[in-house]
């Protein structure tokens, strides 16, 4: 067969053809998406293609545009927080940690968050990060024909979402992280069926490596697809799991460590060829250098009667229900609190945290009011999702499934 | 944390560098507009700063911002005292080398709101770039492709600019059994 580029390129005239050596060769566009099996959440792409092979794709995202800026803006910074859990909706803990320390740089008060509330901010922040993964790694095997390992990941999932659901009362959108703190306590007993959690998690993830590591339809579908050099992946921004499949050594909880991540161990592990089989295996050792991370907490999370989860100050705060209900200043302090907002002095900030899928950064500008005058959010999967057009020339249809499941595009995030 | 990084922008460009600032540990550098391609380009290549990642592009819309003036008082921002510029296109970069990061401020006003396209020098600034034009009506000279990215071609209007309301609706589909989007 002629060489694609002057098969489909160079060619001028049909006439020109040897109509008894080669088919003739008409590029064809196709629609995928937006609503498609293989498409995680909405996103459509204008195919080109050349028999099965795509010679251009037009990723359109904003299907799943809600407006998260502007309705921020109109929102006070408190009521920010349902917003953000549905940005990355597999990881929203992350989305609000994140949120809550660009807001706490505005105000000055990062370095007086309470110990256990950080503590506690790390711990939902890191079942957060093994819920984005298991559920990335789960879905992409089920799409390439692997349905028990999806069943066995959503299984372990439903663990950690029952888990996360007894702290913050809501399984999914938990709105649970708060300006200064978190909203509420663990409950008692909650670490000790964490870690009986996470032994059985650690029992799942042998199951399923051995399903998956050495499996010849696995392999073949994944290694050497969706192949990114270090060079672009570092043009393109890329970042997380899928930058580090690249061999980019950037992790912001090494590199610009924030909370309580330069007290924990953890290694930061890193892949050779970029491909799609790399970032998987990336993934699976987060989520085992995770599982380290929360056994680290369990034994170092301060406890104690003088333990506070949120800081105690009356600007961030809010009064204990008990003195708003029979105090008059306190009850003036929540009504302020509620109607008019944190006051956050005028500025700008921009502030990142590790997310699931790389660096999820929240630039906000404050005027002063209780309310954000802008709250920009810089949403790894849109990033992401932008070098996708480039992996995917040249490859064939059916690829494309593996490549948009291992970029892991979480449509909240990307469309905002 | 990057101050280096500030100084050594106004001692190479001391006049395309308009002010530089540290706003909570964040290093801000004031560009002038028609300096910005030649200051970023020198940014990305010179061994110091590589800056070899983009993180982000986006707009201030600074109408009805309110900030603190000379004396302290927080007050609308004048945009007639200030030079007409209503926009302030935000640039964030960060160096994987050195783990130094910038943010590059441009000033462009509301009816020339142009800035040329950094796209040749970071790739992921194609749909950041095309994001930022979407939502803010900015026109990046020089970008390949410069489409909306989330909206719908018809669509009228930047939504985030703070004159746009937020409850105005605009229908792809217009339905004559539901009430006018003009209002």
């Amino acid at each position: 067969m002629a060489d694609l580029k002057t098969l489909v390129l160079g060619r001028k005239d049909v006439q020109d053809m040897d109509e008894e050596q080669e088919l003739p060769s008409e590029l064809m566009t196709i629609n995928m998406g937006p609503s498609h099996p293989a498409m995680h959440g909405t996103v459509r792409i204008v195919l080109t293609v050349d028999g099965e092979r795509i010679v251009k794709g037009d990723i359109q995202p904003g299907y799943l545009h809600r407006c998260f800026e502007k309705e921020s803006e109109h929102a006070t910074y408190t009521q920010v927080f349902p917003y953000t859990d549905r940005l990355n909706y597999v990881s929203p803990m992350i989305n609000n940690v994140g949120y809550a320390m660009a807001v706490e740089k505005l105000l000055g008060i990062t370095k007086d968050i309470p110990r256990r509330a950080e503590y506690v901010r790390v711990i939902v922040s890191e079942v957060s990060r093994i819920t984005d993964h298991l559920t990335c790694v789960g879905a992409s095997a089920m799409e390439l024909g692997g349905f028990t390992p999806f069943l066995y990941f959503l299984k372990a999932r439903e663990w950690l979402y029952v888990l996360l659901e007894e702290v913050s009362g809501a399984r999914l959108t938990h709105s649970y992280v708060r300006v200064g703190g978190v909203s509420k306590d663990l409950p008692d007993g909650w670490m000790d069926k964490l870690l009986a959690r996470l032994d059985e998690i650690e029992a799942v993830m042998v199951e399923v490596e051995t399903m998956l590591n050495n499996n010849k339809i696995f392999r073949d579908r994944m290694a050497g697809v969706g192949v990114f050099s270090k060079e672009d992946a570092i043009s393109f921004g890329l970042t997380g799991p899928v930058g580090r499949a690249c061999g980019i050594d950037y992790d912001v909880r090494k590199d610009f460590p924030y909370s309580i991540y330069p007290e924990l161990e953890f290694d930061v592990p890193l892949g050779t060829t970029g491909d799609c089989y790399d970032r998987y295996l990336v993934r699976v050792e987060e989520i085992k250098q995770s599982i380290r991370i929360l056994r680290q907490c369990a034994r170092q999370l301060p406890t104690g009667p003088g333990e506070r989860h949120i800081i105690d100050d009356p600007r961030v705060a809010l009064p204990p229900k008990r003195d708003a209900y029979n105090t008059i200043e306190s009850m003036i302090r929540h009504f302020k609190h509620i109607v008019d907002g944190i006051k956050v002095p005028a500025g700008e900030a921009y502030t990142f945290v590790e997310g699931g899928n790389g660096e999820l950064g929240f630039f906000i500008v404050a005027d002063g009011t209780g309310r954000p005058f802008k709250c920009y959010v810089r949403s790894p999967s849109f990033v992401h999702l932008s070098s996708v057009e480039k992996t995917m020339h040249n490859h064939l249809i059916a690829d494309i499934v593996p490549i948009f499941g291992m970029i892991n595009m979480i449509g909240g995030e990307c469309d905002k | 944390m990057s101050q280096k990084v500030l100084d050594a922008l106004a001692k190479k460009f001391g006049d395309a560098v308009e002010r530089t600032e540290t706003q909570h540990g964040d290093e801000v550098a004031w560009i002038k507009r028609d300096k910005l391609v030649e200051v970023a380009t020198w940014l990305r290549n010179d061994p110091a700063m590589a800056f070899d990642q983009g993180m982000f592009v986006t707009a201030i819309d600074t109408l009805d911002l309110r900030r603190p003036d000379a004396n302290g008082a927080i007050r609308v921002v004048d945009l007639e005292a200030a030079g007409a510029t209503r926009f302030e296109v935000c640039y964030q970069l960060r160096s994987l080398r050195h783990r130094h990061r910038v943010r590059l401020k441009i000033r462009v006003t509301e009816a020339d709101p142009r800035v040329p396209s950094m796209t040749g020098l970071w790739s992921s600034f194609i749909w950041q770039e095309r994001e930022t034009f979407d939502m803010y009506g900015i026109k990046f000279d020089g970008h390949p492709d410069l489409r909306r990215i989330y909206l719908y071609e018809e669509f009228v209007g930047y939504p985030l600019r703070k004159d746009y309301p937020k409850d105005k609706r605009q229908p792809l589909v217009r339905r004559s059994d539901l009430p006018s989007s003009e209002s």
